[in-house]
C-alpha cells in the first residue's frame, strides 16, 4: 500500500519526501486543479526542482488536472496535460471525460488516475473510465462505507486509492454545488470550495461571526474555537434547532482501518491537504509512514498507535476526527 | 420550446405519486420523467410500478416517458437495480451516474444525460454522444454563457448538438452525500431512518442563524431553499439553444406553474420578474435573482 501525500508548495513537497511519502501530488498554478488557491501550487522552476528531488529519492510525482474544463480556456487544460506528459510525471490525476480522452489519445504512455472529483462510486462507473481512457487507478469519493469499498474492489479491476486523512468532504466529490450556490465559484469549475475571497469575519458584541458570500455560516462565543466557514460545516437552523445540520468541523482519520484497507486490496492511501503548511505535511506524513511500515512489516504497533492518534487529532479540524462514511454509524 | 416534467425528487407516498401523475397527464407536457433519483430506500413504487404507470400515462395521450436513474450509486444492490432499469426494454433512461452511462453504452441504448453528470464542455459531450447520449440536461450550475460556449464548441468540432433540456423551475438539486440529513435532523441513524423524509413533501428548510433560507434537506440530497425560476428569462433561453425546459415537481400548484410556462412558450409575454432565483444562468451565485434590464 503506497502513501500518497499532498504538496501545495516546494517546502511541503520536500517535507513529504523526507518523511517517506511514496508519491506526492501537486497542481499547476491555475484553475486546472481543484486547489486553485492564492499562493498555492508550483511554478515551472519549482516543478523542475521537485522532479529532480523525487527522481533522486526514488519517489513518484502525480499532477492533478482535476477540475472540469470549460470551452473558454479549453487550451489551458490541454496545455496542462501536455506539460504533465512532457515533465514525465508518474501519473496525471483527472476527472473530466474530455480531458481524459485528450490525455489518453495524445499521450498513451501517460499513467492516468481518475480523480476523486470524477465521483466514481461503483464498478460500472470505473469500467467506463477504464475502457475508454485506460485509467490505471481511481481515487474513491469519501462517501463509501468500508463494506462498499470492499464490494467495489471485488467487482472492479481498477486499482483503488482511498482517502486516509484530512479534511472531510461530506458530499460526494464532484457532486456538490453548495459553494457556487452561495459564492458563484465551485470545485468543479473553479477549483475552489467556499473561496477565501468570499469569507468575512466580524467581531460582534458577544463573539465572532463568519460569513460566506454574505451568508452567516456560524457565530462563535468568545470561548469557542472558530473554524474556516466551509458551507457544509456551519451551524444552521432546522425546525427551530441550531446545530451542525450537515457536518461538524472534523477531519477524516482512517488509521484504525489500515489493516482492513490492506486486506481489501486498496493500493494507495491518500492524505488530503495541498492547502496545508509544510509543517502539517511533515507531521502527518511521518505518522502515516510509521503506521504503514508497521503494518506492512506485520509488527504489533501497540502503544505507538495512541501517540499517532494524538498527533493526528492535534492536526485535525476542531481537534476532532471521524471514520466518516467508512463507518456506517456515522452515516 | 418543449416542456418536460422532471422526476419527483421528494419522497411521496404511493397514493400521492399516483394522484400527482393523474393530474400531470392533463397538463401540456411533452415529456414526463419517472423514477427515483435520490435514495434507493424509497420504494413507494417499484420498477414494475413505474413501468406500469408509464404505460397508463401513454395510453391516456401521446407523451414521452423517460425513466430516471439514481444519482449516487454505491451499494451492489443499487447497481443491480440500475441494471434492471437500463434493461427495462421500453423506455429511454436518464443517466445520473457514469455507471448508468456505461451500462447503457454496453446495451447500445440511447439515453438522456441528467443534471448530476459533470458535462461542462464539448469534448466531454462528444464522449457521451459516442456512448449514446441524445439529450443533455446541463448541471444546474451551468450558466447561459457556458451553455452557449459548449454548443459553439460542438459546432467547431463538427459534432451535432444534442437536444438541450435546461433545469428551469424548482428546488435545484445541489449535492449528494452518504449521510441522510433528514434522518440527522430527526435524530435517527440512517440505517433506521423510518423513512422520515416522507413527512416532508417538499423537504426540510435549513436556514442561517439569521433566518435566511439557505438549503432544503431532502434525505441524502441537499437542494436550494429558493426555487429556481427562469420564466422571466425565457427569451434568453430561447436564444441560447435551449430546446426544452425542465420543471421540477413541487408539492403544490404544479399545474399553475406549468400553465404559466406553457403560456409563455405559446407566445405570451414572459413575466417581468420572479420571486425565485436565476443567478446560475447569469454566472452569479445560484441563490441570487438577477433582474435583466430590457433594452
Amino acid at each position: 500500500m503506497k502513501l500518497v501525500c499532498p504538496a501545495g508548495s516546494l517546502p511541503a513537497l520536500k517535507a513529504a519526501v523526507s518523511e517517506g511519502a511514496d508519491a506526492i501530488y501537486v497542481g499547476f498554478r491555475d484553475d486546472t486543479n481543484a486547489r486553485h488557491f492564492n499562493g498555492l501550487n508550483l511554478d515551472d522552476r519549482q516543478l523542475d526542482e521537485a522532479l529532480q528531488l523525487i527522481r533522486q529519492r526514488g519517489r513518484q510525482l502525480y499532477i492533478a488536472v482535476n477540475t472540469y474544463a470549460q470551452p473558454q480556456g479549453w487550451e489551458r487544460w490541454q496545455r496542462a496535460v501536455d506539460r504533465a506528459a512532457d515533465l514525465g510525471v508518474d501519473a496525471l490525476i483527472a476527472a473530466d471525460p474530455g480531458v481524459l480522452a485528450y490525455a489518453s489519445q495524445q499521450h498513451p504512455d501517460l499513467n492516468l488516475h481518475l480523480s476523486v472529483q470524477g465521483s466514481a462510486t461503483n464498478a460500472q462507473a470505473l469500467a467506463f473510465y477504464q475502457q475508454r481512457y485506460n485509467i490505471r487507478r481511481a481515487v474513491l469519493p469519501r462517501v463509501l462505507s468500508l463494506a462498499q469499498v470492499r464490494q467495489v474492489a471485488q467487482s472492479s479491476s481498477v486499482p483503488l486509492e482511498v482517502f486516509a486523512f484530512g479534511s472531510l468532504c461530506i458530499m460526494a466529490e464532484g457532486r456538490c454545488h453548495l459553494s457556487s450556490y452561495v459564492t458563484g465559484e465551485s470545485p468543479n469549475l473553479c477549483g475552489v470550495c467556499s473561496p477565501a475571497k468570499a469569507v468575512r469575519w466580524q467581531q460582534e458584541a458577544d463573539g465572532l461571526s463568519s460569513r460566506l458570500g454574505g451568508v452567516l455560516i456560524d457565530r462563535y462565543r468568545r470561548d469557542e474555537p472558530a473554524g474556516y466557514p466551509t458551507l457544509c460545516k456551519g451551524r444552521f437552523v432546522v425546525d427551530g434547532q441550531r446545530y451542525h445540520a450537515l457536518e461538524e468541523p472534523t477531519s477524516l482519520n482512517t488509521l484504525d482501518l489500515l489493516p482492513d484497507l490492506q486486506r481489501i486490496g486498496v493500493c494507495a492511501v491518500k492524505i488530503e491537504g495541498r492547502q496545508r503548511s509544510p509543517a502539517y505535511v511533515q507531521q502527518v506524513t511521518r505518522v502515516w509512514r510509521q503506521a504503514l511500515d508497521g503494518l506492512l512489516a506485520g509488527r504489533d504497533v501497540g502503544d505507538q498507535a495512541g501517540t499517532w492518534q494524538q498527533t493526528l487529532s492535534r492536526l485535525s479540524e476542531g481537534s476532532q476526527t471521524t471514520l466518516g462514511a467508512y463507518h456506517r454509524s456515522w452515516q | 420550446m418543449k416542456l418536460t416534467l422532471g422526476p419527483v425528487l421528494f419522497y411521496w407516498s404511493r397514493p400521492h405519486l399516483l394522484q400527482f401523475y393523474a393530474d400531470m397527464i392533463e397538463q401540456p407536457l411533452q415529456t414526463i420523467y419517472l423514477g427515483e433519483t435520490v435514495c434507493s430506500k424509497r420504494r413507494a413504487l417499484s420498477l414494475d410500478d413505474w413501468l406500469g404507470l408509464a404505460r397508463e400515462l401513454r395510453q391516456q395521450r401521446e407523451v414521452e416517458v423517460v425513466l430516471s436513474g439514481l444519482a449516487l450509486v454505491e451499494a451492489a444492490s443499487e447497481l443491480s437495480a440500475l441494471k434492471r432499469l437500463c434493461d427495462n426494454g421500453e423506455l429511454m433512461v436518464e443517466a445520473n451516474d457514469m455507471g448508468a452511462v456505461q451500462l447503457l453504452a454496453e446495451r447500445q441504448q440511447p439515453f438522456v444525460a441528467g443534471p448530476a453528470l459533470n458535462l461542462y464542455n464539448a469534448h466531454s459531450l462528444r464522449e457521451l454522444q459516442q456512448c449514446g447520449m441524445q439529450r443533455w440536461v446541463p448541471p444546474v450550475e451551468c450558466s447561459g454563457r457556458l451553455l452557449q460556449d459548449c454548443l459553439q464548441q460542438l459546432d467547431d468540432l463538427q459534432v451535432p448538438r444534442p437536444e438541450v433540456e435546461l433545469f428551469a423551475y424548482g428546488h435545484m438539486p445541489l449535492a449528494y452525500s452518504a449521510r441522510c440529513f433528514t434522518a440527522r435532523a430527526e435524530n435517527r441513524p440512517k440505517d433506521d431512518c423510518q423513512f422520515c423524509c416522507q413527512n416532508f413533501a417538499e423537504g426540510l428548510l435549513m436556514e442561517s442563524q439569521e433566518g435566511e433560507p439557505l438549503f432544503t434537506l431532502n434525505g441524502i440530497q441537499t437542494m436550494s431553499a429558493k426555487v429556481c425560476d427562469l420564466l422571466p428569462d425565457y427569451p434568453a433561453l430561447q436564444a441560447s439553444g435551449v430546446d426544452r425546459l425542465r420543471l421540477s415537481p413541487r408539492a403544490e400548484d404544479m399545474a399553475a406553474v406549468i400553465a404559466r410556462y406553457a403560456a409563455v412558450c405559446g407566445g405570451a409575454q414572459p413575466p417581468a420578474s420572479s420571486e425565485g432565483c436565476n443567478g446560475y444562468w447569469y454566472g452569479q451565485p445560484g441563490m441570487l435573482y438577477v433582474q435583466q434590464v430590457s433594452s
